[in-house]
């Protein structure tokens, strides 16, 4: 009797797991697997019309990638864009967390869906609802700054502010998400401790330095983790706010990816880009990792 | 302490209207007449209210077919998806078999790899399967959904075995066990994953801009971006699109916010 209910518990597990597994292996392994073996080959439209035309180049792609100017460019952009991005993006959330968890706070559920609403908005509606408020002339952004005595600024024209506008939206968009993950770390820090510091004359700053922070190290580092790999993968920003431009300042990796693959078709370069970035987020992810190791945290 | 109640109060709702206001300027600015928003100062509140950019989007752009494709699309996706995922995520959390942690593990160590990686082999495959153009092409990424896994995994861990013995030695089978009493247990996470899987898919665009070339399969974000690179001075006009765009998933998530939010902490903080 067990030893039949065992066998059909069994069964009834790889029946159960089976569709799963095999969509998984199908649609997400075997496809990763195979973009290492598509970038070293010259997969183009040729290839694409008839498979004979395929060859086998090695290192090639790599190669001229590292020839590419606009290979770098995209690389730096990217680094850029996670340099500047995460410290922004995560000191954003962690002050919207703190705002919201403040005891004095009345009302809190509404300041949170609130603050939580652009997350699940729809990226491209948003990225193009951005560029009107970036709008030099008619932005909204421009005329707060004008009320102030600056002169308007040209974000999505020019080289310099294009990349700190897309950030400006990217932080609007995304902060909400990491205030949600703040907020449950930061409710398991005891009161008490923070109460006790209070009263040994500790100030905001550093009751904030020494209570709070360690106690929700390990989440900033979760935050950040998650939010490298997200400025890693800017794509439908860039197309929608700025295509790219200008000169080129807002290319990032994938906005490379996509138009080597899917604008040139040259899909084995196209591959080899998709490697590279995958490598770089691991890189940096384990890094972070490291550093976090070192300091503690975890 | 008064005092302090109501600037921290006044602070936060100072913070969360300038985080609304982009949101609610998009919204006014669908009712103002072509032309109008292009002024200096910007209008927050149109002059004389009306429906007309909405009229030109159901019109002559054909919004409406754009609508449809992304509500079949989503869907199907998180009906798919559902089918595929929770089945997976209660056996891998409760039934016993070979190979079982080992296969799990492995699932844990794909999630470092992001989905774009695959993105041009996977065209190539679907292209051979005949799948490019077409919506079960757009589909295809929904059925692979480890994140779904771990979501029903984690929620069925605290399901009592004993419950589950009970079952079988009423000599119900392992399907009428999921279906009968599992699957109800399960609504809450079934309702989130439910939830998280829409607006994924509703709000995905790279995936959708690459798999459909036929501008007639178009979801509302490609259709949208596709128009914004045309029109790019139709500011009142782009904005009514924005509205059509977002507005759906936005009720979605405020009346379901509950399941929403506490889901992603499930996903994230726990797993």
């Amino acid at each position: 009797m067990t030893g039949l209910r065992r066998t059909e518990e069994a069964r009834a597990g790889w029946a159960m797991t089976g569709p799963a597994l095999a969509a998984i292996l199908v649609f997400f392994v075997l496809p990763a697997a195979a973009s290492l073996f598509l970038s070293f080959t010259d997969f183009d439209i040729y290839a694409l019309a008839d498979i004979g035309n395929l060859r086998f180049v090695g290192l090639q792609n790599y190669q001229r990638l590292v020839e590419n100017p606009l290979f770098w460019k995209a690389m730096t952009n990217t680094l850029l864009f996670v340099a500047i991005g995460t410290p922004f993006v995560v000191l954003l959330s962690l002050f919207a967390a703190m705002l919201v968890n403040s005891r004095w706070l009345r009302w809190r559920p509404v300041w949170r869906v609130a603050l939580f609403a652009p997350y699940v908005t729809t990226l491209v509606a948003t990225a193009v609802v951005w560029r009107y408020l970036l709008h030099t002339r008619y932005g909204l952004v421009n005329y707060l700054l004008s009320l102030f005595g600056i002169a308007p600024i040209d974000w999505l024209g020019s080289p310099t502010a294009s990349l700190p506008a897309i950030l400006l939206f990217v932080g609007w968009k995304t902060f909400g998400y990491n205030m949600i993950i703040f907020l449950a770390a930061l409710q398991t820090v005891p009161r008490e401790l923070d109460e006790a510091a209070r009263i040994d004359g500790a100030g905001w700053l550093a009751r904030l330095r020494h209570v709070t922070l360690p106690a929700i190290a390990p989440t900033v580092l979760l935050v950040s983790v998650l939010t490298v790999a997200a400025m890693f993968q800017l794509f439908a920003e860039p197309y929608v706010m700025t295509q790219g431009g200008p000169a080129q300042s807002t290319v990032t990796i994938l906005y490379f990816m996509y138009e080597e693959g899917f604008k040139w078709w040259n899909l084995g370069s196209g591959a080899a880009v998709a490697f590279l970035l995958f490598l770089c987020i691991l890189a940096v992810t384990l890094v972070q990792l490291r550093l976090a190791k070192r300091g503690g945290a975890i | 302490m008064m005092l302090r109640r109501w600037i921290i109060t006044l602070l936060a709702a100072l913070v969360a209207l300038v985080t609304i206001a982009p949101l609610l300027w998009m919204l006014s600015v669908s009712f103002m007449a072509p032309g109008e928003a292009s002024g200096f100062p910007p209008p927050l509140f149109p002059a004389n209210p009306g429906l007309d950019n909405y009229r030109t989007l159901f019109g002559s752009f054909g919004i409406g077919r754009f609508l449809a494709n992304s509500l079949l699309v989503s869907t199907l996706a998180t009906g798919l998806a559902l089918l595929f995922t929770v089945p997976a995520g209660y056996a891998f959390a409760k039934l016993r078999f070979r190979g079982r942690d080992a296969t799990f593990r492995l699932l844990v160590a794909a999630l470092v790899v992001p989905g774009q990686i695959g993105m041009l082999p996977l065209f190539l495959e679907l292209k051979a399967m005949g799948l490019v153009n077409s919506y079960a092409g757009a589909l295809v990424p929904w059925l692979a959904g480890i994140f779904g896994i771990f979501l029903v995994r984690q929620y069925c861990l605290s399901i009592p075995d004993e419950m589950l013995e009970a079952a079988r030695i009423d000599g119900a089978s392992e399907g009428q066990i999921l279906r009968r009493i599992v699957l109800p247990i399960l609504t809450p996470i079934v309702v989130t994953l439910a939830l998280f899987v829409f607006l994924s898919s509703w709000n995905d665009f790279m995936w959708p801009l690459i798999i459909l070339a036929d501008q007639d399969l178009y979801t509302l974000p490609v259709a949208l971006a596709a128009m914004s690179r045309q029109h790019v001075q139709d500011n009142e006009l782009m904005m009514a699109g924005a509205v059509v765009t977002t507005l759906p998933v936005l009720i979605l998530f405020l009346s379901l916010q509950r399941f929403y939010l506490s889901g992603l902490l499930a996903g994230s903080v726990k797993g």
